[in-house]
């Protein structure tokens, strides 16, 4: 490996041997495509063609005018093919994997969403498929279980640990070391060794470019802040991307869960509990205690319970070149709702951690300032968590005569 | 010193023997017994593992007794309490094996002093390689204690090279890809993965992953110094009990 990852203090490559010969093919290959001009023109046709790029830049105007503050924006990844951001990197993976000749593709997922793109772009591809899923999650997003396998992937319910998306990951690590000939470990957001963080960055950097440009089309300036959800980081890294250079305010929005001061929470940037460690492959800010063990972290949404953070984000907190801030269950839930009522639109749980925030700031923002949100994904993949939330008595009424139909 | 150590103790036998368990799993009194009856059966060292949240080269059989030691308290603490324990009651050596996390939180200059100040020998991290094990390599060789490094099956020979260069005591040789605890074909092409292994340093080898019964070991003799048995005696202790340790040594040697 030539390079070694490394963003301030954090990343790094914490390899296994067995993996290093591994994961020196696969940097050279991205390399390889980096220098590439045709391959990102290649990887955008399939995007605008297969996904449905580019992806709208909405103005909301009814949520605009209920804040009296900034326009808001809302960038929309949800309009993505199977529903999320997660596809962005996904297929450019998929396209590393032809070039490197593997057959076979695994994958963790938290929300899964990333396993249902994962599974998508190997139905496509023509690769066998399986989703590494911790079982919380596999309760939790049941949907999305449910069109993996029928996208042909065999999704594994991990039953270690503390059952969530980290586990998900040792597992799906532990499958690499034994079939890494034949099969490439598409990781699903900025975090593990390198080249990991760099990689999906550079795929889901499509989210910034765009929204860049469609911003400067539409108001013809650039936005006072842009807000997206951070749990690995993928999705904010690939909208801020697109305003590094430019005076824009970049604002992370992490699980706040019960709150910063319950422990029940998934926020290693802003809270007091994470500090620098090395696990999964990298080193970055970690939820754990004075032994380094890994703690258990706590969010209404399975994308975002993470203990770890793409060692980007972490060099950027470090530097102070964004902001990060945490919003609890409840305050997501409301802004949720709010969303839904006031522009039709159904954020995922994890996008309405953005959406959350934002609204606290926009308020106070003026008239001629413009703030773009990431929505990373749709909310109705969220059906049974949203519905519990909102203790909704007609779904209720509907699920308990489905049991009694699958009784009967 | 470790090397020493092993050459010297191969004078007198074909192949020696490392097993492992990790510190607290089941419990601290039974980690102690079973420590206690690998000695007396004859094992020549031994690894004992740190437990760690997210131990990412561990099969399920380890990766359990991780989890299991880390709900019943086994803190870094503790397992340095055990250690010295072990370490000044019996004679042979023990090294420590962890994950990166729990050295780097611990200090990495700060744990290879707790290590000498115990008398313990060497450390086995199989995700600290040597580049980003700088301080670590740095405060180990100030102590004289031997990181030891890992030699795998897809390891190209400058690799090895470039690992031997770092390495000290012995080299631990993967006999295959995958974790740990799960079945290796013992075969010709491991074979040539040995010699390959011989020519990349002078170092003592010590086989592991997949060694679990006396065919195994005794295939190894001639081929490697040391065979290294990891999952197969948590299992046995899972199965028949602590008191059924020292005869299960016994049986494979």
């Amino acid at each position: 490996m030539k390079n070694r990852g490394y963003y301030g203090n954090h990343g790094g490559a914490f390899l296994p041997e067995i993996l290093v010969a591994t994961f020196d093919e696969l940097e050279s290959e991205f390399e390889k495509i980096k220098n590439d001009p045709f391959f990102w023109k290649e990887y955008e046709a399939l995007m605008s063609s297969y996904s449905c790029r580019p992806t709208p830049l909405t103005f909301a105007g009814n949520l605009t005018r209920k804040f009296g503050g900034a326009k808001i924006y809302i960038k929309r990844e949800d309009l993505n093919h199977t529903g999320a951001h997660k596809a962005n990197n996904v297929m450019g993976q998929g396209m590393l994997v032809k070039r490197m000749g593997k057959k076979r593709v695994i994958a963790e997922t938290g929300a899964g969403q990333h396993g249902v793109a994962t599974a998508t772009m190997a139905a496509k591809f023509g690769f066998d498929c399986t989703i590494y899923m911790g079982e919380v999650d596999v309760h939790r997003q049941r949907p999305n279980v449910f069109w993996m396998e029928q996208l042909g992937a065999t999704v594994v319910p991990v039953r270690d640990g503390t059952r969530i998306l980290k586990d998900a990951i040792n597992e799906a690590f532990r499958d690499w070391v034994t079939n890494m000939d034949t099969t490439h470990y598409v990781l699903g957001t900025a975090c593990g060794p390198h080249p990991f963080p760099e990689m999906v960055s550079y795929f889901q950097s499509i989210i910034g470019k765009e929204a860049r440009q469609q911003i400067l089309n539409v108001e013809g300036k650039l936005p006072k802040r842009v807000y997206a959800c951070v749990g690995g980081g993928s999705n904010a890294l690939g909208l801020f991307s697109g305003f590094f250079d430019d005076p824009v305010e970049l604002v992370g929005v992490e699980a706040g869960g019960k709150g910063l001061n319950s422990g029940k929470h998934a926020s290693r940037l802003c809270s007091k509990d994470a500090s620098t460690g090395i696990a999964q492959g990298y080193k970055t800010y970690f939820l754990q205690d004075d032994d380094g063990q890994m703690k258990e972290t706590h969010s209404i949404s399975a994308g975002l319970d993470y203990v770890g953070v793409s060692p980007i984000l972490s060099h950027m907190q470090d530097q102070g070149k964004a902001r990060f801030e945490s919003a609890t269950d409840t305050e997501v839930v409301a802004a949720l709702k709010l969303t839904m009522q006031t522009e039709g639109i159904i954020p995922a749980l994890e996008s309405s951690h953005a959406f959350a925030q934002a609204f606290k700031e926009a308020p106070s923002l003026l008239k001629e300032d413009v703030i773009i949100i990431n929505q990373s994904g749709r909310g109705d993949k969220d059906i049974f968590t949203i519905a519990d939330a909102v203790d909704d008595p007609k779904w209720k009424e509907f699920i308990i005569g489905k049991a009694e139909e699958y009784n009967a | 010193m470790l090397e020493s150590y092993i050459k010297e103790r191969l004078k007198t036998k074909d192949i020696l023997l490392m097993t492992h368990i990790v510190i607290g799993y089941p419990s601290f009194e039974t980690s102690h017994e079973i420590v206690k009856q690998m000695v007396e059966a004859g094992v020549d060292l031994m690894e004992l593992q740190i437990p760690f949240s997210e131990p990412m080269a561990d099969g399920p059989v380890i990766l359990k007794a991780n989890q299991k030691a880390i709900e019943k308290g086994s803190t870094v603490k503790k397992c340095f309490e055990f250690a010295q324990r072990v370490s000044k009651e019996f004679s042979i050596p023990f090294l420590f094996m962890s994950y990166a996390n729990i050295l780097y939180k611990y200090g990495m200059e700060q744990f290879s002093d707790k290590m000498a100040q115990i008398n313990l020998k060497g450390a086995i991290v199989p995700d600290l390689p040597p580049e980003e094990g700088k301080n670590y390599i740095r405060a180990m060789k100030k102590n004289e204690l031997s990181p030891i490094y890992i030699f795998s099956p897809e390891t190209s020979d400058e690799r090895l090279a470039y690992l031997s260069s770092f390495a000290s005591g012995f080299v631990y040789c993967l006999a295959r890809k995958g974790v740990t605890g799960k079945e290796t074909a013992f075969s010709i092409e491991i074979s040539d993965y040995f010699s390959r292994c011989r020519k990349a340093t002078n170092l003592p080898l010590a086989v592991g992953f997949g060694v679990k019964e006396k065919a195994d070991v005794d295939y190894l003799k001639g081929k490697a110094d040391i065979a290294v048995i990891g999952s197969q005696t948590i299992r046995i202790v899972e199965e028949k009990g602590v008191a059924a340790t020292g005869d299960f040594i016994r049986s494979i040697l």
